[in-house]
């Protein structure tokens, strides 16, 4: 049984259709990647699985439960959050508050301190940074504490929407290692890129959506190998 | 200096009914127009409790009650139905809700002001100076209510979610926040703030209309926008600035009559010189 399961999923923005009844689904363990173009609706994917975006028809399955129509605030709980596009960190808060407000859903206030510490050994910009405004981070120093901030949660599934988007080349770099290194730790990892060869480098299957529709799906191998791909996606 | 201790105290009145304005704006980004007659609300519940049961103490608890559940449901009926609706809907619901409010006023009490006595504690002399206890006791209590409003706001869960859920409501509700259980606290808080100010407002000025919430309603409004709305310091600030300038100008009889256009042309000064407010931040639209 596969840890996430979406069927037939539309999503309509107004009177325009942005999903076009797209199912896929990623089992416990893996990485998956959704790679496509920009305005291909991966964003819209994905925010419609956390009840960001209101579902039109299909289901949604997470570890065997159907949260199609689950409130967000919930599905967190369950155990499955998101790196939303755009890192969208607290800019107003410190960044130590923005770690807090990634464990809102543990009681453990002992867990939690012993959590901010590993997350700033993890990534040592943030213990350096602790009592900074978030707001006054780099870009990709944003990014970093977005991901510590989802990861404060526990989650089982994690997804990421474009974390290497306008990062520098060595941030870039840093982003696909804690995402590999994390998902060693034991997450499964739903991952949205623009960067295919990237994303494709790490995961173990892929799905590429092309105007709210999936025209191809296999192995990450399978679709590094593929001339079409090769020609859309991987400039090859 | 009695002037002065006088200013304050009013500023910390309007300082309570600003807070309400301003975290209700910066969380549910509408503007409460209702939120004025809650003071009303209060107002009217601390009378009828006096006059059952002659005790003050159980008029003040009743009336942060009744506003606290006045406000939840507000937004429950009114407003949370309107979520994602146009502004300017859900502004006219706000005011047709403070029209609904008064005109339940009105059908209960009638339109003709009641007088109200609460108790006075006479006046206390401060060097050469007399100054009324109550309006220390304004003073006081509104300055211990502010300090632990902002100590929640910074230290308790609550409080970071509420500034989380102002900044980004979708990256909250990623953190696992229940954006609309928050949103309800918020109007609670507010509304059980608007209740002290009831109790400050008729120490000050003991008599009742169902309109008795518009002025210091939209002067508080006007202390919120000048303090930058949204920002809980800046209620504060506005608050306090806007009741000293009412009071000083007050206390010069030539100046006096014109003391509301001041505190207005105040409101346009700031707006233009400016726009967000003396402690507002520019915050970025997110959809
Ligand atoms: N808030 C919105 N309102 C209307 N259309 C939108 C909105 N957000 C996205 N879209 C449209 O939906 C489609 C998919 O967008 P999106 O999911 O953001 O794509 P991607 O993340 O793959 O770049 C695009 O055509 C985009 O223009
Ligand atoms: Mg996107």
């Amino acid at each position: 049984m596969a840890l996430l399961e979406v069927k037939n999923l539309e999503v309509f923005y107004g009177m325009i259709q942005a999903i076009r009844g797209i199912s896929f689904e990623v089992n416990e363990g893996e990485i998956v990647t959704l790679i496509g173009a920009n305005g291909a609706g991966k964003t819209t994917t994905m925010q419609s699985i956390m009840g960001l975006i209101p579902i039109k028809k299909g289901t949604v399955t997470y570890n065997g439960q159907d949260i199609t129509k689950v409130p967000g605030h919930k599905i967190v709980r369950m155990g499955m959050t998101q790196v939303p596009e755009g890192r969208r960190i607290f800019q107003q808060l410190t960044v130590y508050d923005n770690l807090l407000m990634g464990a809102y859903t543990i009681d453990d206030k002992k867990k939690i301190q012993q959590d901010i510490d590993e997350i700033c050994t993890r990534f040592e910009i943030l213990g350096e940074r602790k009592n900074q405004i978030a707001g006054t981070l780099s870009g990709g120093e944003q990014q970093m504490l977005a991901m510590g901030r989802a990861m404060m949660s526990h989650p089982k599934l994690l997804m990421l929407d474009e974390p290497s988007m306008g990062l520098s080349p060595i941030f870039v770099d840093k982003v696909f290692d804690i995402i590999k290194d994390y998902h060693k730790s034991g997450t499964t990892i739903l991952l949205v890129e623009q960067n295919a060869k990237k994303a494709l480098s790490i995961a173990d299957r892929a799905y590429v959506l092309e105007t709210g529709s999936i025209s191809l799906s296999g192995t990450a191998t399978d679709l590094l190998n593929d001339e079409a791909v090769k020609k859309a996606y991987l400039g090859a | 200096m009695s002037t002065f201790i006088d200013g304050l105290s009013l500023g910390a009145i309007y300082a309570l009914i600003a807070l309400g304005y301003t975290m209700v704006y910066g969380i549910a980004k509408m503007l409460n127009f209702a939120h004025g007659d809650i003071i009303m609300v209060g107002a009217y519940t601390i009378l009828t409790t006096l006059e059952l049961t002659g005790n003050p103490y159980l008029a003040i608890a009743f009336s942060i009650v009744i506003c606290t559940i006045s406000g939840v449901v507000i937004e429950k009926l009114a407003y949370k139905p309107l979520r994602g609706a146009s502004p300017l809907a859900v502004l006219i619901t706000a005011i047709g809700v403070s029209f609904f409010l008064q005109s339940i006023a009105q059908l209960i009490y009638g339109s003709k002001s009641r007088p109200i006595t609460l108790p006075d504690f006479g006046k206390m002399s401060i060097g050469s100076q007399e100054i009324n206890v109550n309006t220390v006791i304004t003073l006081v209590v509104g300055g211990i209510i502010m300090a632990g409003l902002t100590l929640f706001v910074k230290k308790t869960n609550t409080g970071r979610a509420m500034q989380a859920v102002s900044e980004d409501k979708g990256a909250a509700l990623l953190m696992g926040v229940n954006v609309n259980r928050i949103i309800m606290i918020t109007f609670a808080i507010g509304s059980a703030l608007a209740a002290f100010a009831s109790l400050f407002y008729l120490m000050q000025i003991p008599s009742i209309t169902p309109t008795l919430g518009s002025m210091p309603g939209i002067k508080a409004f006007t202390a919120a926008v000048i303090g930058g709305i949204g920002s809980i310091p800046g209620a504060m600030l506005g608050g306090v600035l806007l009741g000293l300038i009412e009071k000083i100008c007050l206390s010069i009889p030539a100046i006096g009559p014109y003391t509301t256009a001041i505190e207005f042309s105040l409101l346009i000064i700031i707006l233009l010189v400016k726009p967000i407010g003396i402690l507002g931040k520019k915050i970025r639209e997110k959809v």
